[in-house]
């Protein structure tokens, strides 16, 4: 393995409709999912999510049809039952809300380039949704942020998925994972003004995120957040297959940041499975030791390693980047495929420029573009860190909109390097990923809208107006694809006939 | 910013020649990053003018709104 494996990214939108304090959340979410929603779907039929719990040990081959079918279409899913909109998109995403944030969850895809794409696709389906909304009558329009926490408390996530083999120990993963996400932040901070979950204390810190984590390891999302999360629903076969659920990255407006965050993980990922780690790079008190780096935006802050040596975040983030060049180095050789060693390349220039002056990283680093704002502003108008005009910079950087988001304002004038191109994300919005069964997933989506009673990662589920639903499992995530079953949907003018198709009859 | 390791220097017969091209350098590089961070502010300048276009009117408000219910 390499920079290159199954992952994908899962946002929750901050949502807020100015001038109407007693919002209630969870309906302008709603309002935003179904505007975006109905307007899509030509059809006015909505394929829903899929619920059904999977029985795991079977249907691990990937698309073959169970005899029996295996739904009961009276069943209710629960969620739908509390009106809560949530949809399957025919680029293999789903959009939906989330208790009380509009959520696009990515198609799954096997690199980190992708991974920007279809993130990207994320913001511009949350800006046309909104949009959207508009229309709506008797509606205030409704303001989405693609950021972590409101500085009053709150944090909702940008969760990063990968998958991984079965077979490596947790121990290992926890070991070697640890101290990468207490320093990858130098990189991948989105920034923010207000130290402390409710940001009280005046300053500016790398990331949105670290001052909401308490423990290293556990089970919970919302409560005593844990710098590994052991939540393990692989949505794919669990012998084969972990699936790596990440809880503490920022959202990243930045291309680069987000490709760095996925390359350069899934890189570490690599070297754990392989027991590559010759070295324990562990830090004492990891979550002490994640917000003060975060809290010290001249990066010079000194954590100190179980064996003895102090070094800063880049510095640890270095030591990570030379073990994964000599792995990639040592597994690969000249033959390492090109976006891996991009990967590579990137991170070192980042974390060298970071070692000499932050400040050269403005057009790679939201953290970095965020900064030079805030400086320009406290030295033009003199304020204070505690300025509600500077929180509103960090908080307004994140807005979706392409007119009014600060970062998007920054792409428009050239000042951010970018890793896809506009037209690509547009065509992410409708079009899924051609390597992944997000492919099979999207395109029933968009071939057959009225046949598709649900989805979900690892099933699509067909009413073909038979006397049971026909429900087809995809639990492996690298079948589905273009080049597996492109040929057979081109063929299949009906659901019935894809259904017969794949049954074998 | 980066240390210049200058401890083998010191053996160094024409030590004096080295040190006026360690500061010749050092030189160049400071004025290479002030020229650098004095371009920076000049464009930082003309950003926050545009900045103040679209940035929303009364932050106080505005920030005091955005309240948020947890996620995840």
């Amino acid at each position: 393995m390499s920079a290159r494996r199954i992952m994908g990214i899962e946002t929750e939108y901050g949502v807020s409709v100015p001038g109407q304090p007693n919002t209630n959340q969870m309906l302008a979410s709603s309002l935003v999912v179904n505007s975006y929603a109905n307007r899509t779907s030509s059809s006015g039929s909505r394929a829903r999510w899929d619920f059904e719990e999977e029985s795991p040990l079977r249907d691990a081959r990937g698309f073959e049809l169970p005899r029996e079918p295996a739904v009961d279409p009276a069943a209710p899913a629960n969620e739908d039952d509390l009106g809560l909109a949530n949809v399957i998109l025919t680029n293999g995403a789903r959009l939906y809300v989330d208790h009380a944030h509009p959520e696009f969850s990515a198609p799954e895809v096997t690199n980190p380039r992708d991974a920007v794409l279809w993130d990207k696709a994320g913001e511009r389906v949350m800006a046309e949704a909104a949009r959207r909304a508009l229309g709506v009558p008797g509606t205030r329009p409704v303001y989405l942020y693609k950021n972590n926490t409101d500085n009053k408390g709150v944090s909702y996530g940008c969760h990063e998925n990968y998958l991984m083999a079965r077979s490596t120990p947790f121990g290992e993963i926890v070991r070697h994972l640890t101290p990468f996400f207490v320093s990858r932040q130098v990189m991948c901070g989105a920034g923010r003004v207000g130290i402390g979950v409710d940001g009280r204390q005046a300053g500016f810190q790398l990331s949105q995120r670290a001052d909401f984590f308490e423990v290293e390891v556990g089970l919970e999302t919302t409560l005593k957040r844990p710098i590994i999360n052991t939540r393990d629903e692989p949505h794919a076969d669990p012998e084969k297959y972990r699936r790596l659920h990440v809880i503490i990255g920022d959202a990243n407006m930045s291309e680069v940041a987000t490709y760095l965050k996925a390359g350069t993980t899934s890189l570490v990922l690599s070297m754990i499975e392989d027991g590559w780690f010759s070295v324990d790079l562990s830090v004492d008190g990891p979550v002490a030791a994640l917000r003060a780096i975060s809290h010290d935006p001249t990066l010079k802050h000194l954590v100190q390693l179980r064996d003895g040596r102090r070094m800063t975040g880049v510095q640890l983030q270095m030591e990570y980047y030379e073990q994964a060049r000599k792995y990639v180095e040592n597994r690969f050789g000249s033959d390492v495929d090109p976006q891996t060693a991009d990967v590579l390349a990137r991170w070192e220039s980042v974390l060298s420029r970071l070692e000499v002056d932050p400040s050269t990283c403005s057009r790679e680093l939201d953290w970095v573009a965020k900064l030079a704002i805030l400086e320009g502003y406290r030295s033009r108008d003199n304020l204070d860190w505690n300025s509600p005009r500077l929180e509103l910079v960090d908080l307004q950087y994140h807005d979706v909109r392409p007119d009014r988001g600060l970062y998007n304002r920054l792409v428009e004038r050239g000042r951010f390097d970018l890793v896809v191109s506009e037209d690509e994300v547009t065509r992410a919005m409708t079009e899924p990923p051609e390597d992944t069964r997000a492919f099979f997933r999207g395109r029933c989506l968009a071939r057959y809208p009225q046949q598709v009673a649900a989805a979900s990662w690892d099933s699509v589920i067909f009413d073909i107006g038979r006397d049971s639903l026909q429900r087809v499992p995809t639990l492996e995530p690298l079948r589905g694809t273009r080049a597996h079953v492109g040929e057979l949907l081109d063929r299949c003018a009906t659901a019935a006939e894809l259904v017969d198709a794949l049954a074998g009859r | 910013m980066a240390s210049k390791d200058s401890g083998g220097g010191q053996q160094h017969t024409n030590r004096r020649s080295d040190e006026a091209d360690e500061a010749e350098v050092a030189d160049n590089e400071a004025s290479d990053l002030k020229e650098r961070h004095e371009k920076l502010s000049e464009d930082v300048d003309s950003l926050l003018d545009e900045i103040d276009d679209v940035l929303e009117e009364n932050a106080e408000e505005f920030v005091k709104g955005y309240v948020q219910k947890g996620g995840e």
